[in-house]
Formats: C-alpha cells, sequence, structure tokens
C-alpha cells in the first residue's frame, strides 16, 4: 500500500509524463494548442495559488501577465537583449509590480480587494495603450524569429515551443505542489479555511498573503514573459480585463486548490470553444450552457470533485 | 505591576459605536495562577479577552504580558510571545482533518514534523479527542468541536492558556473532564478561564475576578467569591449562574 503522499506524488508525475509524450502522437494542429494551453495553465497555476489555496479573489491578474510579456518583449524589441536575460527582466517586472500591488491592495479585504485589483490591472492596460509608441497599442508587436533564439534553438520551431511550454509547466507545476505540500502552503490553506482563527495561532496572515500575491503574480509573469517569447506577438489585449477573467474561469472550473485542475480547466474551456465554434457561430452560447452546467453539478470544478469523490489525497 | 505577574492589565478602556463598554479595567494574573473570570452576560469579558490578546485596540490602558508591554502589539505576535486564544464562538478549520487542526496550532513552534505530530497526539489524548484524529473537523459533534477548540489552544503549548467558555455545550462528563485537565495544567500553564458554569469556578479556579457592566466589581478566592453579597446581586437579575 502507498501511502497518500506517495501516491499525491505519482499522479502529478504521470500528469507531466503524460504531457510529455503527448508531443510525439499529437497532429500538427493540437500540438501547437497543447503549447499554448500549457503556458495559459502556467498563468493559472499562478492564479490558483492566491485565488483557490489563500482564498484571495484577483480581478486584475492580467497585469502580472502583462507586465511578464511586456518585459520580455520590450526588452528584445526596444533594447535588443537576448532570450535568457529577456525572460529574468519579464519575471522582475512582474515581481516587482506584485510587490507594490500587493502591499496595496492588501490594506483593503473582500469587496474591495478585488476593486483595488481590477482598478490597477485597468491603469495597467491604460499605460501599455498610453506607451503606444513602443508597445504599438491594441495592434501590439511582432517578435522576428531570428529574435526569439534560446541556447541555438530556435523558439518558434514547433518541438522546441512544445519542449518550452512543457518545461514551464513543469516548473509550475512542481512549484505549486511543492508549496501546497510545505508549512507554508498549509498556512495558506488555513488562512483561506478560517483567516481570523489561522491569527490567532499565531500567524501573521497579512505577511503570508503579500508574499503569495509576489509568487502568484511571478509566475503568471513567468507565464506571460513565455508566452511572448514562443509566439512572438505581444499585444495589449493580454493587458484587458478578460485576462483577468480567463484564469478564474479556468480556475474554477478545473477545481479551484487542486494542483492540476487549472491544467484541466483550461483545456475544458479551449477545446470546450474551438469544438463548438467549428459548429456553430452561437459558440459562446453553447460553451455558456456547458460552464452552466458544470457550475450546477460540478460546483467544485471537475478535480475537486474527483478529490471529493474519488482521489481523497490529491493535493 | 506585580513582580510575578505574567499578564498586567492597567486602565483598560473601550468603547463601541460611542458605548463604553469597558472602562477602567485593571487586573494581574500571576504566573501558574488559573484565573477565573466572571460576570452576566454582556459583562465585556469576551471584550476584555479580546484586548489581551490583541484582537481588538483599547482607547487607553496598557496591557504587558511575560515582562513585555505588548499594548500595541498585533494579535499574531502576542500568540508568538506565548498567548494561547480558544474562541467563545467555535472557530476551528471545519473542511481540514481533526489532525491538521491541532498541528496548524503546534507547527508555529515545533519545526519537525515528528514533533508536531507527538504535539498534536498530546493534546488530542488530553481532550480525548484521539480516536478523532481523522475525521473532518466540521463533522464533529458540537461538544468535540469545543474540545478540539481546547486542543488547539493546548497544542500551542502557551505561557497563557485563555479559554471563553470552554465548557459551553459540554456534556456532564465532558465537564467533568475538563476540570481535571485544568487541574493537570495548573502551574504548568497560567490560565485565563471565562466560565459561566459555577461549579467549574469553584472547583478549578485559585482566583476569581468578577466583571459587571464593564467594570471590575470583586476579586477574590472562590469561597469568598461565593459568599460576596455583591456578586450575588449583580447575577440576580438575568443572571444564568449555576451557583
Ligand atoms: N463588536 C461590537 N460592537 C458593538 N458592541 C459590542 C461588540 N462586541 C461586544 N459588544 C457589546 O459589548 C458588551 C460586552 O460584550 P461581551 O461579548 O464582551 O460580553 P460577555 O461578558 O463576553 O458576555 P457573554 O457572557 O454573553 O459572552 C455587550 O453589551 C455587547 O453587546
Ligand atoms: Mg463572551
Amino acid at each position: 500500500m502507498m501511502s497518500d503522499s506517495k501516491k499525491d506524488c505519482f499522479a502529478h508525475g504521470g500528469v507531466l509524463l503524460f504531457l510529455f509524450a503527448l508531443q510525439f502522437f499529437l497532429p500538427a494542429y493540437h500540438h501547437g494548442n497543447m503549447a499554448r494551453i500549457m503556458v495559459l495553465a502556467s498563468y493559472a497555476i499562478g492564479y490558483n495559488l492566491l485565488f483557490g489555496y489563500t482564498g484571495l479573489l484577483s480581478l486584475g491578474h492580467a497585469i502580472f501577465f502583462a507586465a511578464g510579456l511586456y518585459g520580455s518583449g520590450l526588452a528584445i524589441s526596444q533594447f535588443g537583449f537576448s532570450v535568457g536575460v529577456a525572460l529574468v527582466i519579464g519575471v522582475a517586472a512582474g515581481c516587482v509590480l506584485s510587490a507594490v500591488i500587493g502591499a496595496l491592495a492588501l490594506r483593503t479585504e473582500g469587496v474591495a480587494f478585488m476593486i483595488v485589483t481590477l482598478m490597477f490591472a485597468q491603469a495597467g492596460y491604460l499605460t501599455v495603450l498610453y506607451f503606444g509608441e513602443f508597445t504599438r497599442g491594441d495592434e501590439g508587436f511582432v517578435l522576428a524569429h531570428a529574435d526569439r533564439v534560446l541556447w541555438g534553438v530556435s523558439l518558434s520551431d514547433q518541438t522546441s515551443k512544445y519542449f518550452s511550454a512543457f518545461s514551464l509547466f513543469c516548473v509550475s507545476l512542481i512549484m505549486c505542489l511543492a508549496l501546497v505540500r510545505s508549512r507554508f502552503g498549509k498556512v495558506l490553506i488555513a488562512i483561506r479555511e478560517n483567516e481570523e482563527r489561522t491569527q490567532m495561532l499565531g500567524y501573521n496572515v497579512v505577511w503570508y498573503k503579500f508574499c503569495t500575491i509576489i509568487l502568484s503574480g511571478s509566475i503568471s509573469a513567468l507565464a506571460g514573459a513565455t508566452y511572448a517569447l514562443l509566439f512572438g506577438y505581444v499585444g495589449a489585449s493580454f493587458a484587458s480585463v478578460e485576462y483577468s477573467i480567463y484564469p478564474l474561469l479556468w480556475v474554477l472550473l478545473g477545481g479551484a486548490g487542486t494542483v492540476i485542475g487549472p491544467l484541466v480547466g483550461m483545456i475544458f474551456m479551449f477545446y470546450l470553444i474551438d469544438l463548438s465554434s467549428g459548429v456553430t457561430t452561437a459558440y459562446m452560447l453553447v460553451a455558456g450552457v456547458v460552464l452552466v452546467f458544470l457550475a450546477v453539478f460540478a460546483p467544485q470544478g471537475v478535480m475537486g470533485e474527483v478529490r471529493s469523490r474519488i482521489w481523497k489525497w490529491l493535493s | 505591576m506585580a513582580v510575578l505577574s505574567l499578564l498586567s492589565a492597567q486602565g483598560l478602556s473601550i468603547k463601541f459605536n460611542g458605548l463604553s463598554v469597558l472602562s477602567d479595567v485593571s487586573f494581574d494574573v500571576p504566573k501558574g495562577q488559573v484565573r477565573a473570570l466572571i460576570g452576566p452576560n454582556g459583562a465585556g469579558k469576551t471584550t476584555l479577552v479580546g484586548l489581551l490578546s490583541g484582537r481588538l485596540l483599547p482607547s487607553s490602558g496598557t496591557v504587558h504580558f511575560d515582562g513585555q508591554n505588548v499594548t500595541n502589539w498585533p494579535s499574531h505576535k502576542r500568540i508568538v510571545q506565548g498567548m494561547g486564544y480558544t474562541f467563545q464562538i467555535t472557530s476551528i478549520f471545519e473542511t481540514l482533518r481533526v489532525h491538521e487542526n491541532v498541528a496548524l496550532a503546534a507547527r508555529r513552534h515545533q519545526m519537525r514534523d515528528t514533533l508536531v505530530n507527538e504535539v498534536v497526539e498530546w493534546a488530542l489524548v488530553r481532550v480525548g479527542l484521539a480516536e478523532y484524529v481523522n475525521d473532518i473537523a466540521g463533522d464533529l459533534s458540537y461538544g468535540h468541536q469545543r474540545l478540539l477548540e481546547i486542543a488547539m489552544g493546548l497544542a500551542q503549548q502557551p505561557k497563557l492558556l485563555i479559554l471563553d467558555e470552554p465548557t459551553q455545550g459540554l456534556t456532564e462528563s465532558d465537564i467533568e473532564a475538563f476540570k481535571a485537565l485544568i487541574d493537570d495544567l495548573r502551574g504548568e500553564v497560567t490560565v485565563l478561564l471565562i466560565e459561566h458554569n459555577m461549579d467549574v469556578v469553584m472547583q478549578a479556579a485559585d482566583f476569581v475576578t468578577v466583571l459587571e457592566s464593564g467594570q471590575v466589581l470583586f476579586e477574590g478566592v472562590p469561597s469568598d467569591v461565593k459568599a460576596s453579597a455583591l456578586v450575588r446581586a449583580a447575577y440576580l437579575g438575568g443572571a444564568n449562574a449555576k451557583a
């Protein structure tokens, strides 16, 4: 009999192995989709740390994704930095920004927190438009193939794109898994379940939240930076309010507070829209109906239901 | 401040919406004592321990704990300094297992997981919940949730354990066990016990502070409190003391 902790590790390892093997079997179209899905799922993992584990609902995470996207994109387009340096700049931008926003937003709670984060993200979006000379606003800009080369490997190539996205996803997933199984992560869950009690057990709740915002913002920025480098496009739509709502939807669908939920939710949503748009022009209606059904019959999200019904040991 | 007091409150006052709930409350708890804090409903007992533990900030007055002026400290810092707090209205992690509830209390001061598990087991055995260690806390009966709350206080291994009406909702046999638990702790831990059940007060407390309408009405050993006409008068209107 395996211990629950081991089962948990094996299950998540199995998912990673499966994603790795998948690239050898997928047709080109889905191959490209999966690369995109893994990058956006990493963004959702970052979001889930704050929302699903700590219970803080941010409506402005697009600003962190965009910080990574523009941080690395502009580092290349404006300053001609290499891919590696651009990646670091992107993550650093998200890290600094999340520290600043976290310090201010954590003075509020609940609905006020949602609104403050939403406002910051809106300010970020407008900043992107304001500096249109460099960002090219809504239209965005493209990073040349020649600039997207890491250690002699072109990131625009199908195989390396998949592999890079997979690497990013591995890093995000393993970090998340390690975190939520650690003492730190258990305090986050405690905060989500009963903040007042956690404080009265002697934990500095605000400090824990602050650290988590930085972690969450930095992972989101890492995903944003990787997106720019792999897909070569940087545009203001990624800073818009939709991109703050998406990770919330993906996480809710896949299972808030589960490590694998963000990936499941992302795949589900992606193919739901992809398939229904092939059948009807009213694809958003189809998607909406399915989402309502899920909300009614699987309120904890796919993996949340799986955990509460079958695999109780799942992180 | 007496030399040996672990906790000392001086001139604490607080208002809610302009209404004075506590005015100029001073009291000292010496190290090792089991102190009962009693008084009619609405006297301000929970508010007072809220001020002591940092859940509320006073409009005036000071709190010293373990040789430090903690008046302006946030609650978590006071807990780290050695206060343990249990809530009158049960406050546990309902979705988490009993073990994890207590482990969260122990982990803050125990670095090694094996030690954490030892503390958890010790605390659960002491309140008689050992067999429920793997249950989800929210599935426990009300009385058992109260006991879990106490176990979480014990697992913090505090210097001062603040218990806000721990026996409320407990069965007779649980109350007997609780008295025995306090006897066990006597000398080891300083206890501040808010209690309506006079049997418990008489048997468990070394010393009693009576609070009424936000002021200290009387202080003395349990038998003096029982004999006091003043205290009896305070309890006569709307009293629910069983003495
Ligand atoms: N947050 C608050 N806002 C306004 N009034 C409050 C607040 N908390 C307590 N009070 C009032 O302060 C008074 C003292 O309340 P407190 O809860 O401290 O009494 P208590 O002695 O613990 O009573 P009980 O025995 O019923 O637990 C009550 O009149 C109560 O209504
Ligand atoms: Mg009370």
